[in-house]
């Protein structure tokens, strides 16, 4: 098969107003295929979200790339406007799903006016009666009573429905490349769980195929994504299958990650959690040396000096070299 | 014999009236006893923050009897010089237009009497070291400059500062990754274990509930529907809500939602 999605080398950095840059997200690369769920999990700060408006190439300032290419089915995205972007990219090929569901829908239109304006956008020549049918035939597909939500306010509908709602839009125009932000975080478990099932039941209709989810809830990842990058600080540095980096983390962080999840299970109390003491590097800064290194607990002479690389550690790339 | 410190019985809070009305509390007994840690424990909307504010006394039962050490709440200031919370978003806790070290001050303005300036800003000091945020880390800063996480830990210095004897902890880690959470429930621990206080901590996650409590209640559309140890009632679940929240936590060992 070959790859859908190409990032090479891509970093992205915030132009301030001092004129000092922070350097968001620094060399990431990765190769999705037709298909494949890739998840990212980092804690909040490292970079999660600027890479999602780097990925969909949606430079709006003070965000800027510094280097490195991003594909989509062979078309780069770099080096373009936005109103290019938000005309040709957008909902047909790459689509978001935004983090927070409220945020997203304009609150004094009704829920299926703004899905027939994305329509109406992208299909010139349809008439606004049309619309409507094709509206009522993709949220017949939601589980949820269409007639209702497409007429409803956003303020109406419940958290679930909104989130449903917002992944409905953003479907709209069966995109090939699905990139979600954080789309369950602010919901409680039981409406996370029926979100996560719409988004299976959409890739099991062929609605999209590719998705790359983002979060940091590592056991919410192990179950929906087929491949999980650990970021810390701008930089992947673990990506391997859920199950590898899940059962058997080999870079320290990754590791510290999973000592601080919390569990149900029986037995499990006398387990603390782990926090992971310290902060992460402020990126305005030049790092050198590795960016984990204030905290790592395995912490060696030379960490601080020495640039990590992505090296390929039992079948996954770990950007530590001590890994085993 | 403990003392309780929160006492319901058959509490009912209604809003709206006529057709459009809504129960959202839906007759609730239950007794908070001095010292304990005791997780309510529901999905959106089953009424859990509308009894935290009923413990705040921002809320008055529509019917039934709501108890404060005995006694119904009428004195709101009294009141919170007692009974304290921590909230789910901390940015809308803190005035966007004042220093967080002048507003943590300020918080001393509950007392009938303030202490000295120089042993308001001792305290504040020692709060902030508590949660383990130098003092210079945060000296003339604004909220907005703060990342979410240190937010959520400024909100718990200020109960460092006030030193009540009741904490409402109305979801206070649902906004914050893992690591950061763990973080806040050490702290959480740490001010039970120094303050002896009671906290009543208020989440949709019943992992997190199991950690940290000493009591569990349970509830469903305004009903609390199950209460007991932790064990119990994650071990050998009575009732039906109770199997559905602990099915629906993504968990790393346990088939979850079957991928097609």
């Amino acid at each position: 098969m070959s790859a859908i999605f190409e990032v090479e080398n891509l970093s992205l950095h915030y132009l301030t107003r001092f004129g000092n840059k922070v350097h968001a997200v620094n060399d990431v690369s990765f190769t999705m295929e037709q298909g494949e769920i890739l998840g990212i999990a980092g804690e909040s700060g490292c970079g999660k979200s600027t890479l999602v408006n780097g990925l969909m190439g949606l430079f709006i300032p003070p965000l800027h790339p510094t280097s490195g290419n991003v594909r989509v089915g062979g078309e780069s995205l770099m080096n373009r406007s936005p109103k290019d972007i938000r005309q040709n990219v957008l909902s047909r090929k790459v689509s978001m799903i935004p983090q927070g569901a409220f945020n997203a829908l304009n609150p004094v239109r009704k829920v299926k006016d703004i899905a027939a304006d994305v329509m109406a956008a992208h299909m010139k020549d349809m008439d606004r009666k049309h619309i409507y049918e094709r509206l009522k035939e993709r949220f017949d597909l939601f589980g949820m009573e269409t007639e209702k939500v497409l007429n409803a306010y956003p303020i109406q509908l419940t958290a679930g429905e909104r989130q449903r709602s917002v992944i409905g839009i953003s479907t709209l125009l069966n995109p090939q490349m699905v990139i979600a932000d954080e789309p369950t975080s602010a919901l409680d478990v039981t409406t996370q769980k029926v979100v996560i099932k719409l988004i299976f039941d959409l890739l099991e209709k062929g609605i999209f195929s590719t998705m790359i989810f983002i979060t940091h809830e590592l056991p919410l990842l192990r179950h929906v994504a087929d491949n999980i990058a650990i970021m810390y600080a701008g930089q992947i540095v673990e990506k391997g299958t859920a199950e590898q980096v899940v059962f058997d983390p080999r870079h320290p962080y990754t590791k510290a990650l999973m000592g601080a999840m919390l569990s149900a299970d029986e037995g499990q109390k006398s387990r603390k959690p782990t926090a992971i003491e310290g902060a992460p590097p402020n990126l305005a800064n030049p790092i050198s040396g590795c960016r984990f290194a204030e905290r790592c607990p395995s912490v060696k002479p030379d960490c601080k000096n020495k640039e990590q690389v992505i090296r390929i550690v039992g079948d996954r790339q770990v950007r530590c070299e001590y890994a085993e | 014999m403990q003392n309780k410190i929160f006492d319901a019985e058959n509490c009912v809070r209604t809003f709206g009236h006529g057709k459009k009305i809504v129960t959202a509390v839906d007759d609730v007994t239950f007794d908070i006893k001095d010292g304990e840690i005791v997780s309510l424990v529901g999905g959106s909307s089953c009424g859990k923050s509308v009894l935290a504010k009923m413990m705040l006394g921002l809320h008055k039962p529509t019917s039934g009897n709501f108890l404060y050490k005995g006694k119904p709440i009428t004195d709101h200031k009294a009141h919170w010089r007692e009974v304290q919370s921590v909230f789910q978003d901390p940015f809308s806790c803190f005035n966007q237009f004042f220093t967080i070290r002048s507003q943590l001050k300020a918080a001393f303005g509950i007392y009938k009497e303030k202490p000295s300036n120089a042993e308001m800003e001792e305290r504040v000091d020692e709060s902030l070291m508590a949660v383990n945020v130098k003092p210079s880390e945060i000296e003339g800063k604004y909220p907005f400059e703060l990342s979410g996480g240190q937010m959520q830990r400024m909100l718990l210095a200020r109960i460092f500062v006030l030193r009540p004897q009741v904490l409402i902890a109305d979801e206070p880690t649902s906004m914050v990754d893992a690591c950061v959470r763990a973080n806040i429930l050490d702290y959480l621990m740490k001010l039970k274990k120094e303050l002896h206080m009671t906290i009543v901590f208020i989440t949709h996650d019943i992992g997190l509930a199991y950690y940290v409590s000493d009591r569990l209640f349970i509830m469903h559309k305004g009903k609390i529907v199950e209460q007991g140890s932790p064990e119990e009632v994650t071990t050998k679940p009575k009732s039906e809500h109770t199997v559905q929240l602990l099915e629906d936590i993504p968990d790393v060992n346990r088939e979850w939602i079957k991928k097609k």
